[in-house]
């Protein structure tokens, strides 16, 4: 009995240890996809003179300085050649469309710029200059904590999100939960199964040897389950974008990520 | 124009061993891809690094098809003199891209 009793003081006291542990790292126990890589793979992603995804927000400084559409502005004659006026941007996204009366994610938002403001072509999704554009975007930033879904407008989006998230899919018929919820964390093949945070879109992906967007990764995991992926572009992307984004609310983007 | 990443220390002491990166964005397309419609896409890939030192070619490297797209190369050298360094990439066609990065030996 008294033994017993010692052995619940010793659990309690572990307990609050690991309280308290929990509480000096700010009580979140989420962990960006970057924490499941290899050393070598977290140390590419750090340095951005190894960082292959810095060479898409080089060229996504390019883009944003040179003239495009028949007026010949860029996005720099409104926005700024620094555009510091992106800082944080990708962090609030997908953000509500007041003028569309739906939610936009930042590809989407680049590319109605570019078509409404600038006249220009629309630029083709996960083509090279709306990803080298979006890149740089969110590269600015870099270490700002994700707010999206603070605006209560893009609740009806996210709810939408949470329900493409739990719906069984494909011939496997699994759901993203069952992977990115129930067992991540653990082995899927070889590959750690992450927690599904889209902290560090658009990312470099070792296995794409290219830089590619959220809509490209769910693709993966669509095939990956042998269900017809959706169309670049589509709102079920978008919805599935802002409910993970809500879901990583707070946490740190990381832009470009590298992923193996 | 492709986008180039190199790191060079700006300073350095003389003799000692500095490490250089170096990365450049190109898709090395091997020509193994096959097209839905047959045939292959067309190889395109880097053939040659080069890096002059002051005038001196320092360190050179052959690449072949297998290497991954944005290849990354690091290498060390010994800081002799202040100069400046001259990366070069030429590629299946003869296009060349050149970046330049200036060290100070003292």
């Amino acid at each position: 009995m008294r033994r017993a009793a010692l052995a619940a003081v010793a659990l309690a006291a572990l307990g609050a240890a690991a309280a308290a542990w929990a509480q000096s790292a700010g009580g979140d126990a989420r962990r960006p996809g970057s924490a499941f890589m290899s050393r070598e793979t977290q140390a590419m992603q750090r340095d951005d003179k190894a960082n292959p995804g810095m060479l898409s927000v080089l060229e996504g400084e390019e883009l944003w300085k040179a003239p495009a559409g028949p007026a010949g502005r860029s996005c720099a004659s409104c926005h700024g050649a620094d555009a510091a006026s992106m800082d944080g941007v990708a962090a609030r996204h997908p953000a509500f469309d007041p003028a569309r009366g739906e939610a936009i994610d930042l590809a989407g938002r680049i590319a109605q710029c570019r078509e409404e403001s600038q006249g220009a072509p629309a630029p083709r999704r996960e083509g090279r200059e709306l990803l080298a554009l979006t890149t740089f975007v969110a590269h600015r930033s870099r270490g700002a904590r994700v707010s999206t879904g603070e605006d209560a407008r893009l609740a009806p989006t996210i709810e939408a999100g949470r329900r493409l998230w739990q719906a069984r899919l494909g011939q496997l018929n699994l759901s993203c939960a069952q992977c990115h919820d129930d067992n991540a964390g653990m082995k899927l093949g070889a590959s750690t199964i992450p927690e599904a945070h889209p902290t560090g879109y658009p990312i470099y992906r070792l296995e794409w040897q290219d830089i590619g967007s959220l809509q490209r990764r769910i693709r993966g995991c669509l095939t990956g389950v042998r269900a017809e992926p959706f169309a670049y572009g589509a709102p079920e992307y978008v919805a599935l974008e802002a409910f993970l984004m809500d879901r990583a609310r707070g946490m740190e983007m990381e832009t470009p990520g590298v992923r193996p | 124009m492709s986008r180039a990443l190199v790191s060079v220390p700006p300073r350095a002491r003389r003799g000692e061993v500095v490490e250089i990166r170096a990365m450049v964005q190109h898709e090395m397309e091997t020509g193994f891809r096959p097209l839905p419609q047959g045939g292959f896409v067309p190889r395109l890939i880097l053939r040659r690094f080069e890096c002059d030192y002051d005038g001196a070619t320092v360190f050179a490297a052959d690449l072949h098809p297998a290497i991954s797209a944005n290849p990354y190369i690091a290498f060390r050298l010994r800081a002799t003199r202040s100069g400046e360094l001259v990366f070069r990439w030429i590629d299946d066609r003869g296009a060349v891209r050149e970046e330049r990065a200036a060290i100070e030996v003292a």
